[in-house]
Parts: C-alpha cells; structure tokens; sequence
C-alpha cells in the first residue's frame, strides 16, 4: 500500500461571528474533515458557496491556521491543532484573483527573487537561472521577470501565479478557484499546461472550483462538502456516475 | 483595450515612472513643482543669494519703492522698508523661515506619523488602538488655538511655534497612515507574500511601503501648506517668530502701519505666501489626482 502524499486528519474550523452587543455567537465553517492526496494525482473539492471550501484551501496552504487537526505530508506533520511548521513551503497556492495576488510595485523577477531568498540560501547566479528556468516551465519567456504585474492579461498572470507556486518546487498546489476568472480558450491552455507539468514533475493538485466539467476532466478523486463537513468523497467518475447523497445529486444536477 | 493604438511604446514602466508620467501632463501640477523647487532652493541657499544682510540698514534709502517705479532705487529692486532695509533680501531670507521651517515641521510629522501609524497598522486590539488614538485629544482644538495654548505656557517664539504645528498635524497623519496599512494589509498580495515566507520587516518594506508611499506624499502636502499658513499666521499674531526675524508673517505685521505709504513691504510677503501655498497644494492636488486616476485603471 503506498502511503499518501497529503493526508489531513479530523481538521476543524471555527470562528467567533458577533451575534449581540456582547454575545459571539461560534460558527463552524468545517468539521472534522479528513482525506488523503496521492502523488501525481488531483483531487477536487466542490461544494456550494459557504461550504468552506476557500477555508479549507486557506487551512492547507497556511494562510489560516485550524483549531484542530493535522495536516499530514509525507509522513510528517507539519500542521498539528493550528500549529504549523513555518518552514513548510510543499504547499503552495493559487489565489482566486491572480492580478491582487501579485505586489503591484514589484517586478516579476524581482518577486521570484524574494521567494528564493527567503527559502533558500541560493547565489544570485543560481536564483537567476532557476527563475528563468521556471518561468519556461509555465510558458512564459526570461524577459518576462522585468515585467510589472500590470504589464501582463489574465491568462499571463495566471502563468505568473503558478510560477511563484512552482518556484520553490512544492509538492502540492491548491488551486482556490483559480482557473474560473479566465475565459474559456486561457482556461483550457492553462489547465493543459498544468497536466503537462503534472505529467512531467508529479505534482498533485487540490482543485477547489464550481466547475463541474473541469473537475470530471482533471481530477481523480473528489470530495463533496456541505456546510463545513465532507458528504461523498471517491473516485470523480463513480460519483459522478451514482451520486449517493441528495446534497451531490443537487451539485452534479444543475 | 478597445482603441487602436499605433507606435504603442513597448518599454518596462515602473509604477513610479507611470505615475511621473502622469503627474507630467497635468501642467497646473508641473507649474506648481517648478515654483515649489525654487521655494525650496531659495530656502536652503538665502543667506548667500541676497544681495544685502538681513538687518544692514541703509540710512540713505528709506521706504524706498520697486526699482520700477518713478522713485525707484536699482540698488534696492523691491525697495526698502522704513529701516532702510532691503526688501528683497528680506523676502529672501524669510523663505528659510516660512518655508523651510514648515517643511520641517511636515517632514518631522511624516517620520513620527509613519512610525506610530505604522505600529498602529500592524498590531491588534488594544494596543492599536491606544496608538491610533495617542493624540486624538489635540484633535478637538483647531492647530492655530493649539498653538496659541503652547506659546501660552512656553512662551512665545518660532520653535514652539513648530513645535505646536507638529503637535497639530500628528494625529491626522498618524489616522491616514493606519488606514492605509491596515487596507493594504488586507489584500492577497500581502497573504501571497506572507505565504512566501516573508517575514514582518519584509511585508512592510518590500509589500507595503513600495505600495503607499505615493500616499504619504499626498498627506505630507497638505500637512505643508497647514504648516506655512500657521506659521506665517502665529508670525502675524506676534505669537511666533519675532522681528527682527524675516518670517514673511512678522514681516506683515511689522510694516501693517506702511500699508498706505509703503504698500510693498507688506504686499509682497502678502504675494510670496500665497505662491508657496498655491504651489504646495497644486502638487499635492496634481498627485491626487494621479492616484485617483491609477486607481480608476
């Protein structure tokens, strides 16, 4: 039995949302979630808006810490009951809106740059080929790192965003809704391109989408959540072909 | 991008280039930086451009008129007042009180401003909000009356003059900069940033600072002109700089009594006033204006 890339145990969320004057009132945006991500492969994450979709990408990528749980990756913990190993870069994410997700003052070079030095005790020489290097990889061309944020389309910027992802040589990419603002031609080369990357370095995604097409054509295994907790997880065409619960049945109906 | 656009420049502008860009073709704007230049060129170098001494009296020449009019005197181009003194070196030199000492004052805010505001932004809770709210309480007290209580227990004089126009104009900048941060706090750029390992010294200088600085020049020019104003206003009440001193608001109220023999010792500091105002303020409109429209894109 091959043991799991990303494996997440009994993760819980809560937050305190002000009812009255002094009373808070606590709401649980997720409950008890677990699942398991293999090497090379995608699971997908669907579920309505207020689900806690966004917030379990959040939890995985370290933007937010959990209340409990851990977070698993190969093996070792490196986020255990909201404490989370600092150092831990495996896990990187796409953010929804690529273009506010990028610091408009700094070039894309210049960002790449910031990413390597923080995490890595490379030579200048060395960083500079790596950003070049990676910036092939998603299709994008050496002059591109004098490039300011704005300079580039929605498409580009994607690319831009799945290269400061891909930088520090992760081994999993979340991909918070990340592909739904492109027009339907970028999206399609983008996620041809992420396939290809997929293919040739074994990375694993958690896509976390809406879309419902796009789930059936990249992700092996999909979970289904309801309200903060998981409904139906398994492999994407089981699920799609017999639905089990009416909460996935709903979903895959409309 | 719905126009055609031919001989489109293809060249890596810089959000800072953009914007100088911008602020270039508003000429009000340009006008005004040019005139603010010469302000602040002619505060730092008076002493060695005016023709005479500040106090060298000239027993022969009294209320003197422009070198233009009938009566006038070459020696003396903006004439002399009732001392025989000469009118332009004055003015001159009066630019390194008025001006200079209100740039200053506003520059003095802006550190202390970006510094509590700064740690205002980025702690929580109760501890930002005792800094936010530091010197709120001078808030409640127009700058001017502020002031006026300062010189009352201190004594009247420039330096507290400064003193108080820094007391007057802090919490204003230290509310601007905390907004400001805590606005750019809350955007991805800053989590993406954050998620890169940045540490806390690195998202506020390379992730914030880059992103607002444009900001605090805005606030910092209209801190400026408060402070000319005030300046030359306490001057005026004989509450801050005192003649001999060639504060251009002294000046005024010294030769208030020529108005009608000698109208040019007081119309002409009167003129230089409100240029360096118009021009404080043409700038900071002028880059306004950018920012708004950078944002509008």
């Amino acid at each position: 039995m091959m043991q799991p890339l990303l494996k997440v145990q009994a993760l819980s969320k809560s937050f305190n949302l002000r009812a009255g004057l002094f009373s808070r009132k606590r709401f649980e945006v997720l409950k008890n979630i677990s699942f398991c991500l293999n090497q090379g492969e995608t699971l997908a994450i669907i579920g309505e808006t207020g689900s806690g979709k966004s917030t379990l990408a959040k939890l995985l990528s370290g933007a937010d810490s959990a209340d409990s749980g851990q977070i698993l990756l190969d093996g070792t913990i490196i986020e255990d009951k909201g404490i989370r190993d600092q150092q831990c870069r495996h896990i990187r994410m796409i953010f929804q809106d690529s273009e506010a997700s990028l610091n408009p003052g700094l070039t894309i070079g210049d960002m790449l740059d910031d990413c390597l030095q923080y995490n890595s005790d490379l030579d200048k020489e060395t960083r500079a080929n790596k950003i070049s290097a990676t910036l092939h990889k998603v299709g994008l061309l050496n002059d591109h790192q004098h490039y300011y944020p704005h300079m580039f389309s929605g498409g580009q910027l994607q690319r831009v965003a799945l290269a400061r992802a891909l930088i520090l040589d992760p081994k999993v990419v979340v991909l918070d809704e990340a592909l739904s603002s492109l027009d339907p031609s970028v999206r399609a080369q983008t996620v041809n391109l992420l396939l290809k990357l997929q293919q040739d370095t074994g990375l694993s995604y958690i896509l976390i989408t809406h879309h419902l097409s796009l789930v059936r054509h990249i992700s092996d295994h999909l979970v289904v959540l309801d309200h903060g907790e998981i409904v139906e997880s398994g492999k994407t065409e089981t699920i799609f072909g017999q639905p089990q619960s009416k909460v996935t049945q709903k979903l895959l109906s409309c | 991008m719905a126009k055609f656009n031919l001989f489109s420049e293809e060249s890596n502008k810089s959000p800072l280039a953009r914007f100088w860009r911008k602020f270039k073709s508003n000429h009000p704007a340009l006008v005004g930086l040019w005139v603010f230049i010469a302000f602040v060129l002619l505060a730092t170098t008076a002493p060695f451009l005016a023709p005479y001494g500040v106090n060298q009296q000239h027993s022969d020449a009294l209320l003197i008129p422009p070198s233009w009019h009938d009566l006038g005197d070459v020696r003396f181009i903006l004439g002399t007042d009732d001392l025989g003194r000469d009118v332009l070196s004055r003015l001159m030199n009066g630019a390194t009180y008025t001006f200079g000492l209100s740039v200053i004052a506003a520059l003095i805010t802006t550190v202390i401003g970006v510094l509590v505001g700064t740690f205002a932004g980025i702690s929580r809770g109760l501890r930002s909000s005792f800094l936010n709210h530091l010197l709120d309480i001078t808030l409640s007290i127009p700058s001017l009356l502020l002031a006026i209580i300062i010189i009352a227990i201190l004594g009247p004089g420039l330096m507290n003059t400064v003193w108080a126009i820094i007391l007057a104009l802090l919490p204003q900048f230290i509310h601007s900069v905390r907004n400001l941060i805590v606005e750019e706090l809350n955007k991805d750029y800053i989590t993406a940033f954050k998620l890169d390992g940045a540490s806390n010294w690195h998202v506020l200088s390379r992730g914030i600072f880059p992103n607002i600085y444009e900001h605090i020049v805005v606030i910092f020019t209209m801190a400026l002109s408060t402070a000319i104003l005030d300046i030359a206003a306490l001057g005026f009440l004989k509450l801050g700089a005192q003649p001999p001193t060639t504060e251009w608001g002294a000046i005024l109220a010294e030769n208030l009594g020529l108005i009608y023999l000698a109208p040019w010792t007081v119309g002409l500091p009167g003129v230089l006033l409100f240029l360096a105002v118009l021009s404080t303020n043409l700038v900071g409109d002028g880059l306004r204006q950018v920012l708004k429209e950078r944002k509008a894109d």
